[in-house]
């Protein structure tokens, strides 16, 4: 298990070199300068040749890259161009608002999916499966500005109950977590499904009713844990299909995190900062991915032998 | 029965029918847009900004007191000839590379699965935003980066479906009677590929509206006064306000059409008898 968790996370090193050179040189074919929104109209060009020395920008991208990327690992992320002030400072003050919305609407997704698929399960093919089943189709397909817009119009224009947008108190979370928990809500309550209903197939779950087992000490004391298992891995990939939708949500509530910051930085070409954004909502992928493989070993006995 | 082909059994299914006949009905009115409504889409009436239903204006009128259906008919020319071209390129590249991949196995079969591999670290939405940054603004921006941001799906689920058939008895048959590489590729592999690959494409662009209309609400997509669904709703906040219909319509278009995809997509896949293909390589 051990040596699984190495291998596992040094496999990570490559990947993250990858992305690095990904996030870094693709920044460099988007067409606009930064040093155009410094500079004052009708500035002389050694003025601009001294802003490109001062941002390191007259070097070759190799060497860029190198420079950036041994900054970054020590964990210097720069200064932003047009903000002016240490990309680490602006990361730091977005991510937590991130961090809390992507983990409650991820909870949320779990906890009211997990419910939703269960229920339906038990219930294949009457009517509450198919309302729920019904539902779910609809939380996949609704675009997720546009659910986040519909949740403002009802509860805080209409009934006047939360406030529209900002970050000032907690009331102001509500919305955006639920706009993008729905979303989630239909993954996890489909997979939840369709699995509870493949493993009550298996023989142990024959077995489980020929020693007179009750039917519903047998669906949750036993398929539930069997079904579980891709649930909990599905969840772990989609985490940065989750912070996908936070990145628009974000914008349509005016919240101040990550995905407002990378939108706010990509039209004003601040290099530093899209870099260092892109490179968070990268590695939250990558780790949600390793948790995924080590949540599946811990609770798969399969795949804890077979790794053994 | 059998001599049905599959897309129209498809359509006897209860929701398929339903689904099937809103698709059709959809793209009727924007190949027809033009002669259903007496509006032009782009023509400013500003004392008439603002207005709810009403006869005159069945959906009501947006900012610029245009009417907003015929604005909404327009935006399916838009958002759905899109979302199509751009799947359409991607299962197109996606298969090549696919295929290619299974094929020659070795370092094109490495290089193509890090690829596939790297792009899967991002969300879609991210590759789109930074591929519309470089490419800029507009319908090509946009159909260039929603191919981009599918490609990897299309890859993979390619490369697995050859590879499962690269090792099955008529292929072996094939070469033995001494059909070339070329041959067994595209008569042998490529069509028995082809179903499962296509209802995912279908299912795909259900996927690719929502995106589209993401980058328009960014403001990303047609650019004014063409309208696409998600750029009829880029004012955003501001309108819920005050013509909350504005944003409502265009939505509802988007979510209705994506959820018939789905339903059709799912009578399709229950015709084809696909379900086992794709959940394997899902």
């Amino acid at each position: 298990m051990i040596a699984y968790l190495v291998r596992r996370i040094l496999m990570l090193v490559p990947v993250f070199l990858a992305v690095s050179v990904v996030i870094f040189s693709i920044l460099h074919f988007i067409p606009g300068d930064p040093i155009d929104n410094l500079l004052k109209i009708g500035s002389s060009p050694e003025a601009r040749a001294e802003m490109e020395v001062r941002y390191g920008l007259d070097r070759p991208l190799p060497v860029q890259y190198g420079i950036w990327l041994s900054n970054v690992l020590r964990g210097d992320l720069g200064t932003a161009i047009v903000a002016r002030r240490p990309v680490a400072d602006l990361i730091a003050q977005a991510l937590p608002h991130s961090l809390a919305l992507g983990g409650l609407a991820l909870l949320f997704s779990t906890v009211a999916g997990v419910g939703l698929g269960v229920i339906a399960a038990l219930n294949r093919d009457r009517w509450p499966d198919r309302a729920i089943m019904g539902g779910v189709l609809l939380g996949s397909t609704m675009p997720s500005f546009w659910l986040g817009l519909i949740l403002m119009l009802v509860f805080s224009v209409w009934l006047g109950w939360l406030p529209v947008s900002g970050a000032r108190s907690w009331t102001a979370l509500v919305l955006p977590v639920l706009t993008i928990g729905l979303g989630g809500t239909a993954l996890v309550a489909r997979i939840t499904r369709v699995s509870m209903i493949e493993a009550s197939g298996r023989d142990f779950v024959t077995l489980l009713h020929a020693k007179g087992l009750s039917p519903l000490r047998i669906q949750l004391g036993h398929v539930l844990r069997h079904a579980l298992i891709p649930v909990v891995t599905i969840l772990a990939l989609r985490i940065g299909w989750i912070l996908g939708g936070a990145v628009t949500v974000e914008v349509v509530f005016a919240r101040p995190g990550l995905g407002t910051l990378l939108i706010k930085s990509l039209s004003q070409h601040d290099y530093p900062v899209v870099q260092a954004c892109l490179l968070m909502l990268a590695m939250a992928v990558m780790l949600g991915t390793l948790l995924g493989d080590i949540l599946q070993a811990v609770m798969d006995p399969r795949v804890r032998a077979a790794l053994a | 029965m059998m001599a049905w082909p599959a897309p129209l059994r498809a359509l006897g299914h209860p929701m398929g029918g339903l689904a099937g006949g809103w698709l059709l009905l959809v793209a009727a009115a924007a190949v027809l847009a033009p002669f259903l409504t007496p509006y032009a889409y782009d023509v400013q009436d500003l004392p008439q900004a603002y207005q709810p239903a009403s006869a005159a204006h069945w959906l009501g009128t947006d900012e610029f007191g245009r009417d907003l259906l015929t604005r909404l008919i327009y935006g399916a020319r838009t958002s759905l000839s899109v979302s199509a071209a751009a799947i359409a390129v991607s299962v197109l590249c996606g298969m090549v590379l696919g295929a290619a991949a299974a094929w020659f196995g070795g370092w094109p079969d490495r290089a193509v699965t890090v690829a596939v591999d790297l792009t899967w670290s991002f969300p879609e939405i991210l590759i789109a935003l930074i591929l519309v940054a470089i490419i800029g603004p507009g319908t090509t921006g946009v159909m260039v980066a929603i191919a981009v941001a599918y490609l990897a799906q299309f890859t993979r689920l390619t490369r697995a479906q050859i590879m499962t058939l690269k090792g099955e008895t008529f292929v072996e048959a094939a070469r033995c009677l001494g059909a070339g590489t070329g041959h067994i590729l595209f008569r042998h592999l490529l069509p028995n590929a082809l179903a499962p690959v296509l209802v995912s494409a279908m299912l795909a662009t259900g996927d690719a509206i929502i995106l589209e209309a993401t980058l328009g609400f960014f403001g990303l997509g047609a650019q004014p006064p063409v309208p696409s669904w998600g750029g009829m709703m880029s004012a955003g906040s501001a309108l819920v306000f005050k013509a909350p219909w504005v944003i409502i319509f265009p939505g509802l278009a988007v979510a209705i059409t994506v959820v018939a995809i789905n339903l059709y997509g799912d009578a399709l896949i229950a015709e084809l008898d696909i379900r086992q293909k794709l959940r394997r390589t899902a």
